[in-house]
């Protein structure tokens, strides 16, 4: 029973990550239709941020306080990071789907190869306060406090990404563009600002999945080609969820997190088995597009 | 002010088709402009390159502006409403926030619409991808209206509705022509001679005719520039 209860527990926090790092992806190519790339590279930059303000900072500011300080840090690079490559890199190319896709894989491939030539492959560590290394009883089973954060996290963010998109006005700008941008444009709004603004919230969302990802699978550690592992999951939970589907993410991330831990449970441990965990992702991913192509929550295929 | 809309030479080229070829026409202020044609002469591309939704060239003046450079939401903000050929109403939004997305400003005029579609008030949180055909025209129609803009550009409102709801549209669109000026394609001849003051008919691309609503009553030149027969 507290195999289960742990396995589940930490589906579901890697469920959250998993969310964290697709939404943003999700929205991306549901108003924009550009598969963003970079959106990995957000992930490493935000928890780089994070990391850069655990160790600058002054350490009488405490270890929870510092943390907190990571987390916002993380927040605020990735949106930083999403809003530059917006306005430089994507805004000169409006209407040029091809060259916007390009422009991200060679701004991940650059960016990434000088965090490698400064860093080396090394991992760098992000302090953390003790209680996050802790764990909670919970009935027989000993659950990880950092899960419980990125459970937290997770859901606060779903929570109020909701929010935002169902009750202001840009949020219902950014809904109805998903379905019809020419339309939008058509009533007098500028798509544009709508544009910069989700890849400032899916930067935002990255960069908290690229610090929260290190601190609760990597032992705290941060290394230049971590985003770009996580994209590969945030590409299947987006299109598994649907295009453009925040709700649908965050079920197919849920699920995807499941199938990934229990099958590392009842496979993972046999010899030559080590993967099994993300093979059983892509062949989710196939019968999903096989029994419902345009995802689970989708419009589009 | 004499033209509220001006198009001079205007092209359009789409994946290697060049649909419009040349279109040039003015509409006066006030009353219903009709842009008429048979299918596929380029009567939805003219009223989408007019607001730059499709790549373009020539020049387009709307409301004394040259706005052949313009994004679309800025010709938009010159007072100029949209009603799209397929209502393109957001179906995953409810009609309130279909109609709050077109507000413009705080003077967005809700008890004009809901006078005229009270079913729009009573289904606001309904989502519009739910809603008959009927009721779908009326909030592309209301989202055009909302901020009693000068121009309406309307594209076939009466387009796969019943009589009785095409003859209900007329009646809304004559009401809103005493107060703006409206280019409007359709196709049903009934329709456009009760409401239309003017006429442009488009072939292959190009303007053909100009002239008078009352030449509509001409059965042969209808059958030589629509291949219909005229409608009494």
């Amino acid at each position: 029973m507290s195999v289960f209860l742990s396995i589940t527990f930490s589906g579901v926090a890697l469920g959250a990550i998993y969310f964290l790092a697709a939404s943003g992806l999700s929205l991306i190519y549901g108003l924009m239709d550009i598969l963003n790339f970079a959106h990995g590279l957000f992930m490493t930059l935000g928890a780089y941020a994070g990391w850069a303000v655990a160790v600058h900072l002054p350490s009488s500011i405490g270890a929870p306080g510092l943390f907190a300080l990571s987390v916002v840090a993380a927040v605020l690079g990735g949106a930083l990071a999403a809003g530059i490559t917006e306005v430089l890199f994507i805004r000169p190319l409006y209407g040029r789907p091809v060259s916007q896709i390009l422009v991200t894989i060679g701004l991940d491939l650059a960016v990434v190869g000088l965090l490698l030539g400064g860093f080396g492959s090394n991992s760098v560590r992000i302090p953390v306060p003790l209680w996050l290394i802790e764990a909670t009883k919970v009935g027989s089973a000993n659950l990880p406090n950092v899960d419980f954060l990125a459970i937290a996290l997770g859901l606060a963010v779903l929570f109020s990404l909701e929010w935002f998109l169902r009750r202001t006005r840009y949020g219902i700008i950014i809904r109805a563009g998903v379905e019809n941008r020419d339309m939008v444009s058509a009533l007098g709004i500028d798509v544009g600002k709508a544009f910069t603004l989700v890849f400032v919230i899916g930067g935002a969302m990255a960069g908290l999945a690229g610090l929260l990802y290190a601190v609760v699978f990597s032992g705290d550690l941060v290394s230049p080609l971590q985003g770009d592992s996580l994209l590969i999951f945030a590409f299947i939970v987006v299109v598994i969820g649907g295009l453009g589907s925040i709700r649908g993410s965050a079920l197919a991330a849920l699920i995807v997190g499941f199938v990934q831990d229990y099958t590392n449970l009842y496979l993972g441990g046999h010899s030559g088995f080590a993967e099994v965990g993300n093979l059983s992702v892509v062949l989710l991913l196939a019968l999903v597009l096989e029994w419902r192509p345009r995802g689970l929550m989708g419009s589009v295929a | 002010m004499k033209s509220a809309l001006k198009v001079t030479d205007l092209q359009v080229a789409i994946e290697g088709s060049h649909i419009l070829q040349g279109v040039t026409f003015e509409v006066p202020v006030g009353g219903v402009t009709a842009l008429l044609g048979r299918n596929g002469v380029g009567k939805t591309t003219t009223l989408r390159a007019i607001l730059g939704l499709v790549p373009r060239s020539g020049a387009v003046q709307v409301l004394d502006h040259d706005v052949i450079e313009w994004p679309t939401f800025k010709i938009v903000r010159l007072g100029v409403g949209y009603v799209p050929e397929d209502r393109d109403v957001f179906s995953a939004l409810s009609v309130e926030e279909n109609l709050r997305l077109a507000e413009s400003g705080p003077d967005a005029r809700y008890n004009d619409i809901y006078q005229l579609f009270p079913e729009l008030k009573e289904r606001a949180r309904q989502r519009a991808g739910t809603l008959s055909g009927g009721q779908q025209q009326m909030i592309s129609i209301a989202r055009a209206m909302l901020n009693g803009w000068p121009l309406l550009l309307v594209d076939e409102p009466s387009k796969g509705l019943a009589p009785r709801l095409v003859s209900e549209f007329a009646d809304v669109l004559e009401r809103v022509a005493q107060h703006a000026t409206v280019l409007l394609v359709e196709q049903n001849l009934s329709v456009v001679k009760r409401l239309a003051k003017d006429i442009v008919v488009l072939d292959h691309g190009t303007v053909v005719h100009t002239g008078s609503a009352r030449d509509l009553g001409d059965a042969q030149l209808v059958r030589q520039l629509l291949g219909v027969a005229g409608v009494a």
